[in-house]
């Protein structure tokens, strides 16, 4: 099994095919997002393949030391920041094949006008914290 | 009261409650509840026959979950029967559960979460916790395995490779958590061995046996991996080595070779080496070639080209490695490694940093790193 984290950017991947604001949906439309996205975490969790998920505030603080004794220095939100992450998902799947067939499926969750969005997810794979038994 | 001594006794059990009438996902179920009761109250009540408890327990748990199932259903069937007549002890019911959990039509990964729950008398939230995924995601991987084999005849005998490429599998998940993985592998090897007198179920156990004895010298005290020929060859296990060249020896006598009976031997031949200078690389390119010829393995014959570059110097070595798909993982370390060997730590350097950027795992990554960062001090200075 090899663990993926999905990506949902704010900003920062490519346009999406049906790309209008969640602000310029129906509010059934948005509904209708919603119960996608939770069926489909409820899915993975069946199927055994979900580790986490969670959505993200846009807003976000950068922070940095400022040396030993003082405290952290605090900035931004910087307008320039080019990425901006949505939220993210954690999957642990039997293959990359799988894991993109997962990511397409996410990428279609419906949006204005009912149609998919077809949205950019980006897939990422974790890095194992541990050496083979054989070497 | 020893953990692992009453995990052995978990496949037998559910053996014995299958062959009473239960199927085989609500037997594993009542097993593990046993197996709670048991934790709880042997410590102070230890029992004269901890199996013949165990049956007792766990009959008594499949009866009451049947029950609760039956009045949920508002059905009365087949509950209270007489137990069907065992069939008595001709067919071992712990080498069954080894084929079902390994049957061809669960995936890997379910596999060897029913394999270490079912055979290896592990809880779910152990597993979990080993492969670090959250509990309920392993709960639902394991039911769903149930469900896949529920159709499958507990009396059918499987294919011993698959059950191999299970258990090999699971060991090199290696260690993390409260749970060895690789010791469990063994130790469900080490069983299964004593089963079957198949000679790659003791190839594979000596592989494992000779890669766990360097286990102690494979990395530091901060954690970093010490390459093969810089372990301190003291900390090696001689016991679990002498075990493993046994094993070995035994299999390798019965003239039908296999993938991991080679490997074994390639290990071997490390193992017996008391410096890294004195390893026999000629005989270990030897058993590559074999396992190349068994397997058609890309990664052998990878692995075969730095054997060769140690056997016949480092241009043969980079020779050997034309031909081979650089996509390959590890492939421009090996190359990393010969250039260097070769006299061009320039190239060497850069091979270095590249393979780091694409390695898959932290320990890896870092040694990489290392090496390229030693390189190019080495230029500067």
């Amino acid at each position: 099994m090899a663990k993926y984290l999905l990506l949902k950017h704010y900003r920062g991947a490519p346009a999406s095919v049906n790309d209008v604001p969640m602000e310029q949906w129906t509010p059934e439309e948005i509904s209708a997002h919603m119960q996608y996205m939770r069926d489909f975490a409820a899915r993975l969790a069946g199927t055994g393949e979900l580790v986490d998920h969670q959505a993200l505030l846009p807003e976000g603080t950068f922070v940095r030391s400022d040396g030993e004794g003082r405290p952290p220095v605090t900035d931004g939100p910087f307008a320039e920041t080019k990425d901006l992450i949505a939220g993210w998902m954690v999957i642990d799947v039997e293959s990359y094949e799988r894991a993109v067939e997962l990511a397409g499926e996410l990428s279609a969750a419906p949006g204005a006008g009912g149609e998919p969005i077809h949205e950019w997810l980006e897939l990422r794979p974790f890095m194992s914290e541990r050496l083979l038994a054989t070497e | 009261m020893n953990e692992s001594l009453l995990r052995e006794l978990v496949p037998a059990v559910i053996g014995v409650i299958v062959r009473r009438g239960a199927d085989f996902a609500a037997a594993e179920d009542a097993v593990q509840d046993a197996l709670v009761e048991a934790v709880r109250v042997w410590p102070d009540d230890p029992p004269r026959d901890p199996k013949g408890w165990l049956v007792t327990a766990a009959w008594r748990k499949f009866l009451d979950a049947a029950r609760a199932e039956t009045s949920r259903r508002h059905r009365e069937e087949r509950v209270d029967g007489e137990p069907e007549p065992g069939q008595g002890g001709a067919v071992d019911d712990t080498l069954q559960l080894y084929f079902l959990c390994a049957h061809p039509s669960l995936t890997p990964a379910s596999a060897v979460a029913l394999t270490l729950r079912a055979v290896g008398g592990l809880t779910t939230r152990q597993i979990a916790q080993a492969y670090l995924v959250p509990e309920a995601t392993m709960a639902q991987r394991i039911s769903r395995a149930k469900r896949t084999v529920s159709g499958v005849r507990f009396n059918q005998t499987g294919d011993v490779a698959t059950v191999l490429r299970v258990l090999y599998l699971v060991f090199n998940e290696g260690y993390s958590g409260d749970v060895d993985l690789a010791a469990e592998a063994i130790r469900l090897t080490r069983q299964l061995a004593v089963r079957t007198h198949h000679e790659e179920v003791a190839g594979l156990l000596a592989l494992m046996l000779l890669h766990h004895a360097r286990r102690p010298a494979r990395t530091g005290p901060d954690g970093r991996l010490v390459p093969l020929a810089e372990q301190d060859r003291g900390l090696w296990d001689t016991r679990l080595i002498a075990e493993g060249l046994d094993v070995l020896q035994a299999a390798l006598a019965r003239d039908r070779l296999g993938e991991f009976q080679a490997q074994a031997a390639i290990a071997a031949l490390h193992a017996d080496a008391q410096k890294a200078e004195e390893t026999d690389w000629v005989q270990i390119v030897e058993w590559y070639d074999e396992l190349v010829r068994l397997t058609g393995s890309p990664v052998a014959r990878l692995n075969r080209a730095v054997a060769v570059g140690e056997a016949d110097g480092a241009r043969a070595g980079l020779a050997a490695l034309a031909g081979l798909d650089p996509a390959l993982p590890r492939y421009t370390a090996v190359e990393a490694y010969l250039r260097e060997r070769d006299g061009d730590p320039v190239a060497a350097a850069r091979l270095y940093a590249e393979a780091a950027r694409s390695a898959s795992s932290l320990p890896e990554r870092d040694h990489l790193t290392r090496q390229a960062a030693r390189l190019n001090a080495r230029l500067r200075g």
